[in-house]
Order: structure tokens, then sequence, then C-alpha cells
């Protein structure tokens, strides 16, 4: 009786860590099964490469959206990157004990809020800010830009910190004592030995730069168009998912579907990409 | 570390010297601290500009029970939010923390299946919520007939938390010293209950830690649910209605366009619950520290 419990209990723990097994295949197989059709009822080419996107006129071309997704997050990466390591470096090697009380759990809340708030934040903050600066519009790539870069701080900065504080202390015990400044010693010595955290870090950044939906779909402006300039209005993948699956149906809402099944395949590639990192700091 | 600085002290004078040396330096130490700095300035911006505006547009019309075209009633969306967690985690928590103990307890190593489990995790843990919105809204809603409905977005959110939950629960199994078991199964208790009754107690603050995290992400989440769980404003008479919570209720204020005051006060609420969870975990966070110590 005990052994048959045992037993029973240890298949339904094998079970159940086949679930996350599970939704995964499911996922794909979900999306795909949806998605993969539309895309060849319009064409791969014309979907992937189309310029247009009017679904009155069953035109489904996404590649504005690739070309803003990806304008977006690299925006994202120039505003959010050099603030978030460099704040990084301040939190594990500038500031003192009782700062770094104050310093971490900001940079938590900042990870836990919304992007719902956040939107709204960069819809009644930064839009207008921006429409005064640039007497434009104000819902461009660099208000989406500035949105996200702030949107990926908190990510970037607890990956990077605890690459940081994972270097051992006699890199940075070495450089003092061959007469380098502590700047120099954190800068050339210990962020160097700490490059493929920060880089982990990064590329966690990317791809929740890429995912996000709501607060960029409230700043970007949205119009289907390559930008022609950081003062052009943009939409993004997520952007078109979360403004047309509303209304959507037929071919236009399997469009929808091909357009997440893309959005998905970026993130696979990220996530191998990180994957990879991470295996290479482990050798 | 300590060392290093005390053989290394510096008075203010001598930093000032040394700077005036290393002009390079300077500027590294100028630029990390207002790195940090804005980072702190940022938070304080948001949290502020919120609450004060946000403040004053609180009406206790707002927490009336009934929502109406004219009341947009925020009550109900809080409602439905509590439910939407609470079946999220009912789903979500034994599911991850099971996973998590056949990953650390049973698997033996250099099982496939472990890293064929850690592979997927990651995946999930990467995966945008607008993708698990329409994944959502393709199986349970469309495949399983459960219609726009609360059991459809909390069936979401659960695959959406789960990744959480296993990896925090995995890390605090690990965090349990080996001593803990051999002197469990010394005293002649089966793997079943050293697991139930010597390992999981003594991992249960990090347990917690990865709960409260996960209902921060449910609370805070939209686009994984605009289109699984609906926009239906009122509270459900069952798990198969349809029922928003607060941040779907906030963003269907402002595509509206018409409640930005009400919208600005359910920023302040959602907010005000961000920051208690966040406090709420610092606090389990301190507890696994002092276990340790």
């Amino acid at each position: 009786m005990k052994n048959f419990r045992e037993l029973l209990m240890h298949v339904v723990f094998f079970l159940t860590a086949c679930i996350s097994i599970l939704a995964v295949i499911l996922i794909c197989v979900f999306l795909f099964a949806n998605g993969v059709p539309a895309m060849q009822e319009i064409g791969f080419l014309d979907f992937l490469c189309g310029m247009r996107w009017k679904p009155g006129q069953d035109l489904y071309g996404i590649f504005p959206m690739i070309i803003g997704s990806i304008y977006v997050t690299a925006g994202a990466i120039i505003v959010g990157v050099p603030i978030g390591l460099l704040c990084a470096i301040f939190m594990a090697r500038f500031c003192p004990p009782r700062l770094h009380r104050i310093l971490k759990p900001a940079v938590d809340l900042l990870a836990g809020i919304p992007s719902i708030v956040y939107g709204f934040f960069g819809l009644v903050v930064i839009v207008p800010w921006i429409q005064q600066l640039t007497g434009t519009g104000g819902k461009n790539v660099l208000t989406a830009s500035i949105m996200l870069g702030i949107m990926i701080l908190p990510t970037i900065i607890s990956v990077s910190e605890s690459a940081l504080r994972a270097v051992d202390n006699s890199y940075y015990e070495g450089a003092l004592a061959l007469g380098a400044t502590h700047e120099r010693s954190v800068f050339k010595v210990v962020l160097p030995a700490a490059s493929s955290g920060v880089l982990a870090g990064v590329i966690l950044g990317i791809g929740r730069a890429i995912g996000e939906a709501m607060a960029v779909s409230m700043v970007a402006g949205n119009q289907p168009i390559i930008p022609d300039s950081i003062l052009s209005g943009v939409r993004t993948l997520t952007a078109n998912i979360v403004l047309e699956m509303g209304y959507a149906a037929d071919l236009h809402r399997e469009a929808l579907i091909a357009t997440a099944v893309v959005l998905f395949v970026f993130i696979l590639i990220i996530n191998l990409s990180f994957s990879a990192i991470k295996r290479r700091k482990k050798q | 570390m300590k060392t290093a600085q005390s053989i290394n002290y510096q008075t203010l004078g001598d930093k000032m010297r040394y700077y005036k040396k290393h002009p390079f330096s300077l500027l590294a130490a100028i630029l990390v601290g207002l790195a940090a700095l804005i980072t702190v300035c940022v938070l304080f911006l948001l949290v502020g500009y919120i609450l004060i505006q946000g403040i004053p547009n609180i009406t206790p019309d707002l927490f009336a029970w009934k929502y109406t075209s004219d009341n947009v009633s925020m009550m109900p969306a809080i409602i439905n939010t509590l439910t939407m967690t609470g079946i999220t985690l009912i789903i979500a928590v034994p599911v991850g923390v099971f996973s998590a103990i056949y990953l650390v307890e049973y698997a033996k190593r250099g099982n496939k299946i472990v890293g064929l489990v850690r592979m997927t995790t990651e995946t999930l843990a990467g995966i945008p919520s607008i993708v698990f919105g329409l994944f959502g809204y393709l199986i349970f809603v469309i495949a399983m007939k459960f219609g726009l409905s609360m059991m459809s977005g909390a069936l979401t959110l659960a695959i959406m938390v789960l990744p959480t939950i296993m990896r925090t629960t995995e890390e605090a199994l690990k965090a349990v010293p080996d001593s803990y078991r051999e002197g469990s199964f010394g005293l002649g208790a089966g793997r079943l209950r050293t697991v139930f009754r010597v390992i999981l107690p003594s991992a249960v603050p990090g347990i917690l830690s990865g709960v409260i995290l996960s209902i921060g992400r449910i609370v805070g989440e939209t686009a994984a649910l605009i289109y699984t769980s609906g926009t239906v404003a009122g509270i459900p008479d069952n798990l198969m209605g349809s029922g928003r919570t607060l941040s779907v209720h906030m963003y269907a204020l402002l595509s509206e366009g018409l409640h930005t005051e009400e919208a600005y006060a359910t920023a302040v609420v959602l907010l005000i619950m961000v920051i208690l969870i966040n406090a709420l975990s610092g606090f389990a966070a301190k507890k696994i520290q002092s276990n340790k110590g």
C-alpha cells in the first residue's frame, strides 16, 4: 500500500513536470496551425516583405511592422542599456550598503509596475513632453523608445548587477594593487569579466522590449508604415495584434495570428541566443 | 573586500587629488552616479505624478458595487482581479511546486526529461504576454469552447506564471540542506513523507516569494487577458462568464477615451496594489535570509 502511494505520487510529480513541455508544444501547434495557412494563402513573401497592411483591400504585408519592432527595440536598447548598465555598476561597486537598501527595492518596484500604467504615464507625460520639444504629434519612434527604455531598465539592472557581483573580488583587488583607480579597476577589469552576464541581461531586455504590447500601442502612433525619421509614427508587431484582434474576422484574423507566429519565432531566436550565452558562461 | 578597502583607504582630499590626476575616473564616477539618479528619478516621477494626479480623483462612487455607464465603478474589476488571482494560483501553484519537486527530488542526474523541462520553462518565461493571449484565445476560448471567460483567462495566466513558480520553488528546494533528507531517510521515512513533512515546510518562504512575484504579474497583466477573459465590466455569475480585471478595466477606460480621471484613479489603486505586493515580497526575501543565517 505504501509502495503504491510512493509510486503514484512519483508518477504524478513526473506528469506535472511534463505540463510545461506540453504547454510549449500546444502553443507551437496552435499558433502554427492557425497562422501558417494564412501565410500560405497570402504568400510567404507577400506576407513577410509586403509593404502595405490594408485589411480592407486584403493586403497583408507586415514588413513595416517588423521594421517598426526592430526600430523601437533598438531605440529602447540605446536609451536603456547605458543607463541600466551604469546604474548596475553603481549598485554593485559604488554605492554604500545603506543606499543600496533604497535602490534595490526601487528597481524592484520599477519591474513590478504594470505595463498599462507605464503606457498611461507615457501617454500623459512623455507624449506631451515630446510634443512640446519637437512640435510634432508626440506619438512616434522616439517616444516609444524612451518608454521601452524605461521599461527594460529593471531587467538590465538586476541581471547585470548580479553578474558584476559574481565576479571574483581578487580581480578587483589585483587591479587596485597594480595602482589602478577604483573606477579603472571596475571598468577595465570587473566589467569585462562580467560581460557575458551583462550581455544576457541585454538580451533579456531585448526580449521584453520586442514583446511589449500595451504600453507601446499607446504611445507609438500605430501607423502601419516604415518610419522615415524618429519623429514619425510606428506600429510594432505586438501593437498590430492588440489593435485589430478585437474586430478581425476570417483571413484578417488569421493574418494577425500569423503576425504572432513571426513574433514567436523572433522570441525563440532571442531565447536560443540567451541560453547559448548562458552555456558559454558556464564553460 | 574589507581588507582591500582599509589598505586603500582615502580621505576626501586624497580622492580629489587622485581625480585631478585621473580625470576619466572622475567622469566615470559621475556618470555612474548620474545613471542611478536617473533611475530613481524616473521611478519617483512616475509614482509621484500618478499619485498626485490620481488621488484627488478617487471618489467613494468609484467603489460602488455596480458598474454603470454613468459611474464607471472599479469595484467589480477589483473583485474580478482577486478572483482571477485566486483561480490562477489554485491551478499554477500545485503544478509548479510538483514539477519543481520532480526536478529536484525525484529526477536522476542526467535525466533527459529534466533538460527538456528546463528548456521549455525558459522558453515559456520568454514568450510575450500578447502571444499567450492569442494562444489562450485559440485553445481555451475557441477550441475548448470556454468562450471569453474568467476560466480561459485564469488558465492562460496559469501557464504564464508557471515558470516563475517553478524556478523559485526549485531554488528553495535546492537550498534545503541534504542533511535534512538524510536525517529523514535515516529515521525510516519514505521519500514522499520526506518531501511533504521535511523538505516542503523548510522551503515555504522561497515558494511564497515565487507566489508573490506571480501575483504581481497577474494583477498587472492586460495583453493576455483582453482576448481570453474579455472586457465585460460586471462581476460574472460563474467562472464561465466574462469579467475584466483592474488592468483591463484601465485599458478599457483609456481606449474609450471618455474617462481619463477615472483612469487616473484606477492607476493609483493598481500602483498601491503593486507597492504592497513588492513590500510583501521584500519581507519574504528577508525571511529567507534570516532562515539561512
